[in-house]
């Protein structure tokens, strides 16, 4: 009856916004049909010395075996020493701090798979462990959840970005410093606030409940880690940014800022400070750990394979699409909530276009990896990075689905949605970082891994029991949807239906655990250089990489040269 | 390295992704929101309410219930359960953190006091939900009662359980947390009649004082 202008305004910003979207997809086709992608890219180039291309590289297959190579197909390609050298410089100048954090993150891995078992299973035994305030589920699921997300997810998303960053750029890394101080930081401020929240003390808002006080200490423990990025890109030797540096680069200057102002308190108020937390919540997903991720498989697949990526300007279009829709997207956790219909129209939009970016990630990974799936089994990388790279396309063409009003009323506040999440923190992201891990860390410590069968162990461990937590939970959350939506039953009934589920994901989720702890074992024999001495695969011999013991040795050669 | 000039688009592209994000989704929902008034039957938190909404969030009762019925035309079910009307942004306007929950392993809670005023029930459900809902997979929280061999003392809350529930001999005695959070549990009531929309809630209630 009585239109008010600011209802005007905001319709006028969304059919702005869609139309900018509906615009970029045009561009995006015209220059598919223009030729603009095509596969002959320097830039793609980047990761691979002059004649490189065609060897294969993955330290966590045996130094004895040729199979990879063999799958991979036979080459003349090499590398020269002074190339040799300058790879080892780059990697010497990364070991450590890249160690240090990737030592935490297995620790917290190992704290939030065993708070989520356990609240995994009090979700079928609601009477067991009840008896202390910090084993209630409401507390051990956040002490899970923060975990994982600032300990496990981000420690290693860090430690991999700071490995990768010379290898990217050429250039040794600079700042270590800064990285020892920012850990140090982050993890007494993480230990902190884990305990708060097993205390009680929480701000209140999912992926924000550590206190305000101690989230300052995180923001400038991340930003701390992140600055070595920008010192070396201040100091690099390559012409190109390689995509996996726009990914992270732009992570790490985004994941501060997002963090930062999602926990000033006394600033947000009711229902604006749902927008305000999902905002956060997803982007934390799309701008933090999504490009992370995708950086670390836009290396390591081409590398691995020793073959460019498909097309350099398709990953680059992608990256881009990416962080402008995906950072638009929080707004879908609140269909049908009391919210201003513009706001969350505007995120279920900008859900849907996110199938353009992912598009691009699919085609390209599809494209490098395709014919040479033989050599995805015989190396251990790609087979982590690949599994993950095929469920990062599941999981958003899932979120874009999801978002849609038809299927969200159903799968909102359901179990459904907790699988989802997991599709891409677990599925997605945690698989690319272990993948990463396996990479590394030969490289790091010089040292083979010790005992092959335990990275088997592990692969198959998790993958079936994701596979059993992620079917269980969406079939009982779909069912669950069902029956909460049908008045006629009893609400119970939407509860009784979805025990199975949970019982199978406490089920599913006992193998995932079983397989970390076999991970972080083997992380750890492997950190102790355990076993008869073997060289690192594919490097050639006579040169190693000096670990802690050589590292000042390692510092002031980089200081001359 | 010709200026560095990518480090420059890197840099300024991830800084303007990140602004227009938060004006979508931060700033203009602030801006549209902020003069929304507190409807007038809609009373502020007493201490009591307040202390318990504390413990609400501490013992992380939003992972399981939600605070928001959705709209009867897009999901009709949540009104019928008797979980109230569709919510509005001024139903929420003494929330100083929100807890609308994205979870309904249980049921909505943004009426519960409306549709269960009892204390003695709150008390007990929260002692043992399994005495009041079978099939409830609700932790029980026993930590916020104490198991008192005896008599009750004078001032004691005595928790009433259905008689298969009781121990002979042991009284079962609530804490201030508990008193609290039922408090605020029973607080939770926003059955008043309200304006449909956010465009209506920024209007203010006195037109007439507002004219002269």
């Amino acid at each position: 009856m009585n239109p008010s202008p600011m209802i005007d305004s905001t319709s006028l910003v969304l059919l702005l916004a869609f139309s900018v979207s509906v615009l970029g997809l045009f561009v995006f086709i015209w220059s598919m049909s223009n030729g603009f992608f095509n596969t002959k890219e320097s830039g793609s180039h980047i990761i691979f010395e002059k004649d490189e291309i065609g060897l294969v590289e993955d330290p966590a297959t045996s130094q004895s075996s040729h199979e990879l190579q063999d799958a991979a197909g036979k080459t003349d390609a090499s590398l020269s020493a002074a190339e040799l050298d300058d790879r080892l410089i780059a990697d010497k100048s990364s070991a450590i701090p890249a160690f240090v954090c990737l030592l935490a993150s297995v620790c917290w891995l190992i704290i939030g798979s065993a708070a989520a078992i356990v609240s995994s299973i009090k979700l079928h035994n609601p009477d067991w462990l009840v008896d202390s305030a910090w084993m209630t589920f409401g507390r051990l699921r956040t002490i899970h959840l923060n975990s994982i997300i600032y300990g496990w997810a981000s420690m290693a998303g860090i430690g991999v970005s700071l490995w990768l960053i010379p290898r990217l750029l050429k250039t040794p890394l600079v700042g270590a410093k800064f990285v020892y101080w920012g850990a140090m930081i982050w993890h007494v401020a993480l230990m902190c606030g884990v305990t708060a929240i097993g205390l009680g003390y929480t701000d209140g808002m999912e992926w924000l409940e550590m206190p305000w006080e101690i989230d300052i200490f995180i923001v400038i423990g991340g930003a701390l880690m992140g600055l070595p990025l920008f010192l070396t890109l201040m100091n690099r030797k390559v012409d190109h940014l390689y995509v996996s540096v726009w990914y992270i680069g732009a992570a790490l200057i985004w994941f501060p800022i997002l963090f930062f102002v999602a926990n000033i308190p006394h600033l947000y108020f009711g229902v604006q400070g749902a927008a305000m937390n999902w905002w956060y919540g997803h982007n934390a997903l799309g701008l933090w750990f999504t490009p992370i991720g995708l950086g670390a498989a836009y290396y390591f697949i081409p590398k691995v394979l020793g073959r460019p990526i498909y097309s350099y300007n398709l990953s680059l279009l992608g990256f881009w699409c990416l962080a402008f829709f995906y950072s638009q997207v929080g707004g879908h956790h609140l269909i049908g909530g009391p919210l201003p219909t513009w706001m969350v129209t505007l995120s279920i939009v900008q859900s849907v276009m996110m199938i353009i970016p992912v598009f691009a990630v699919a085609v390209n990974h599809h494209m490098t990896v395709g014919g040479n799936f033989k050599a995805v089994l015989h190396s251990p990388t790609l087979r982590f990075i690949v599994l993950g790279s095929m469920l990062y396309v599941a999981a958003s063409i899932q979120g874009s689905l999801e978002a849609l009003r038809s299927v969200n009323v159903i799968t909102h506040f359901t179990h459904y949605t907790v699988a989802h999440a997991h599709l891409g923190m677990y599925g997605f992201f945690t698989m690319v970082m272990f993948g990463s891990i396996y990479f590394i860390m030969p490289r790091i410590v010089g040292w083979e891994w010790p005992h092959p069968w335990m990275i088997s162990a592990h692969f198959w461990l998790v993958s079936v029991g994701f596979a059993i937590y992620f079917i269980g939970l969406t079939i009982g959350g779909w069912l669950q949807g069902l029956a909460m939506l049908d008045a006629s039953k009893p609400f119970i009934d939407s509860v009784t239906v979805t025990l199975p589920y949970l019982k199978a994901r406490s089920v599913g989720g006992s193998f995932m655990v079983l397989g970390h702890i076999i991970f972080v074992v083997h992380f750890f024999l492997i950190s102790l250089r355990y076993g008869s001495k073997k060289e690192p695969a594919l490097l050639i011999p006579k040169v190693n990489i000096p670990f802690i013991k050589d590292a000042k040795v390692a510092a002031k050669e980089l200081k001359r040269g | 390295m010709a200026g560095h000039i990518d480090e420059k688009k890197l840099v300024i592209g991830a800084l303007v992704i990140i602004a227009v994000s938060s004006l979508a989704l931060v700033i203009m929902p602030y801006v549209q929101l902020k003069h929304i008034e507190a409807p007038a039957a809609l009373k502020p938190y007493t201490d009591v309410q307040a202390k318990g909404r504390q413990v609400y969030m501490s013992l992380g009762c939003v992972y399981c219930h939600s605070q928001q019925p959705r709209d009867p035309k897009f999901a009709p079910a949540d009104e019928k359960r008797g979980w109230g009307r569709a919510s509005t942004a001024a139903d929420y306007a003494y929330d100083q953190v929100h807890l609308l929950g994205t979870m309904r392993t249980g049921p909505d809670l943004l009426n519960i006091g409306a549709r269960q005023p009892s204390q003695d029930w709150h008390l007990g459900h929260l002692y043992q939900p399994r005495a009041y809902m079978p099939g409830s997979i609700m932790p029980a929280f026993p930590f916020l009662f104490i198991e008192r061999k005896g008599a009750a003392k004078p001032g004691d809350v005595v928790v009433n359980l259905p008689p298969d529930y009781k121990k002979p001999g042991i009284t079962i005695v609530a804490t201030t947390d508990a008193v609290n959070l039922v408090e605020y549990l029973k607080s939770l009531d926003r059955t008043y009649p309200i304006k449909k929309t956010i465009a209506e809630s920024l209007t203010t209630d006195k037109p007439a004082a507002a004219a002269k």
